[in-house]
């Protein structure tokens, strides 16, 4: 008699569980992260050629525009869709970060404009920050280190 | 009443389900089971400010249709037994403060429809009320708030993940005889064979509808023949065949007559679901609603309906826990 499914639990039931989409989920992050890239370079090109911006200081604003993308399609709701179909696509770019904020402060908004709001902000983002500036510091670190001694 | 068994309480005296409200979000009003249910809510809001009050909107709404099918009022009612998923249970414990009839609060996860149900009619067939109003809700959108991430958090799940019914249900128990009457409860226990993905609840929670399941079986001498449906609460697309082939290992096949609420209640074709639905309000909207209506209708004569529960907190899987799993049966019996 073959043995029970229960006896070795976690390794038998995975043939009921769906295999996780790895290789679709790449190409979907890849188009859709790009896409993204895209309209940034876009944006950069139109500071630069209409509102008298350089190739060095375009950059915050291209950002700053990209934000507010992101945060108004994360208020109508359009934001969490484009999540779930490009995974790192959208999460990884300046628009992920503005939609971890935007999301957080609208779910929290309930719990009013202090303890609520900005409270809860970087809830998600925090961590973003945390590991942004730890590592920052530390690959600052290195390269110090190298240009003393080398 | 009597306990049969090691599990299970066999309610003797008669009773009978006297009404039943259900009110649901519009994803659900979109699937299949669309014209079974009293109510539903064009908008996810239902009209409210904040997810908290939609949820206990429904809760309220679905008491309400239910006291009102009843012919009773608020007054007759002797024990109001609610829960649902969210912290603190606050659906229940606020709509038990507009209720203000006597109260209690339980927690079983998605199990908690059956949950209450099986105590309620415990507590009817022991005449220590004579009628007692049963309810549970849940919403998708306090539970991703809860749960998981705010709703608008564009993060991507997983296909084993479920999507969280925005429903409430509620019944109304009694002696006087109707057409459906409640036969058994098998209060479950809480198993846990270390799975830690809570995107994947059907796997956890199935070995916990089987257990109940076969344990049911067992204390009551019956077989999956003398059912003409075992459904479960939540199990969805990944733990109902886990599920079916669990209770096969214990050499009851049920293959014939299984299916899960969560599986009923979308159109996963055609909806955005992943797996299937899942929360209190699943098993409680589809039980109440569409199974009671084809009992009535004569397609089932015998029903037993599985609640399943996940007893899931974020806090625990943060600190690498598994998830424990509960699932509590209820035996339904046309008269």
């Amino acid at each position: 008699m073959e043995g029970k499914l229960k006896d070795n639990y976690k390794n038998e039931i995975k043939k009921y569980q769906p295999k996780p989409k790895v290789f679709l989920n790449c190409i979907r992050a890849f188009i859709v992260g790009g896409l993204i890239c895209l309209l940034g370079e876009v944006i950069t090109k139109m500071f630069i050629g209409y509102f008298g911006f350089t190739e060095k200081n375009a950059g915050n604003p291209t950002i700053a525009t990209l934000v507010l993308l992101s945060t108004l399609l994360t208020g109508i709701g359009v934001y969490d869709k484009i999540g779930q179909y490009a995974g790192a696509g959208s999460a990884v770019p300046v628009t992920g970060f503005a939609n971890s904020m935007a999301s957080a402060a609208i779910e929290h908004r309930s719990e009013g404009l202090v303890l609520g709001v900005a409270t809860n902000m970087f809830k998600l983002a925090g961590s973003v920050i945390v590991f942004g500036v730890v590592s920052a510091y530390i690959v600052g670190l290195i390269r110090y280190a190298y240009r003393v001694f080398f | 009443m009597a306990l049969v068994g090691k599990q299970t309480w066999e309610f003797t005296n008669g009773v009978y389900v006297q009404s039943t409200g259900t009110a649901v979000g519009p994803t659900e009003k979109e699937g299949p089971l669309s014209g079974t249910f009293d109510f539903s809510f064009n908008n996810l809001h239902c009209d409210e400010e904040n997810w908290e009050l939609a949820e206990r909107a429904l809760m309220r709404k679905a008491i309400q249709i239910c006291i009102d099918k009843s012919g009773k009022t608020t007054d007759d009612i002797d024990v109001f037994l609610a829960g649902d998923l969210l912290n603190q249970n606050i659906t229940a414990n606020f709509m038990a403060r507009e209720l203000q009839r006597p109260f209690l609060c339980l927690f079983g996860a998605c199990s908690t429809s059956m949950e209450t149900t099986g105590v309620a009619a415990s507590l009817i067939d022991n005449g220590y009320a004579n009628s007692a109003l049963a309810a549970t809700s849940s919403h998708n959108s306090t539970a991703e708030r809860q749960y998981r991430y705010p709703t608008e958090y564009g993060g991507q799940k997983p296909d084993s993940a479920t999507f969280t019914v925005t429903g409430s249900g509620c019944l109304l128990l009694s002696r006087e005889v109707t057409s459906i009457k409640v036969k058994y409860a098998t209060i479950g226990t809480v198993q846990d064979l270390g799975i830690k993905n809570p995107y994947d609840m059907g796997s956890a929670m199935a070995p916990a509808a089987a257990y109940t399941i076969v344990q049911h079986f067992k204390d009551t001498n019956s077989m999956p023949h003398d059912y003409d449906l075992i459904v479960t609460g939540d199990l969805s697309t990944v733990g109902a065949p886990i599920c079916r082939q669990l209770v096969k290992d214990e050499g009851y096949d049920v293959s014939k007559v299984y299916d899960d609420c969560g599986l009923l209640i979308f159109d996963r074709e055609h909806q955005k679901v992943f797996s299937g639905g899942s929360g209190c309000g699943c098993s409680a909207v589809v039980t109440y609603g569409h199974l009671f209506q084809e009992m009535n209708r004569g397609t089932y004569k015998r029903i037993l309906v599985v609640a399943t529960g996940a007893l899931l907190s974020p806090t625990m899987i943060q600190q690498k826990e598994s998830i424990p799993t509960i699932a509590h049966a209820v035996v339904f019996e046309s008269t």
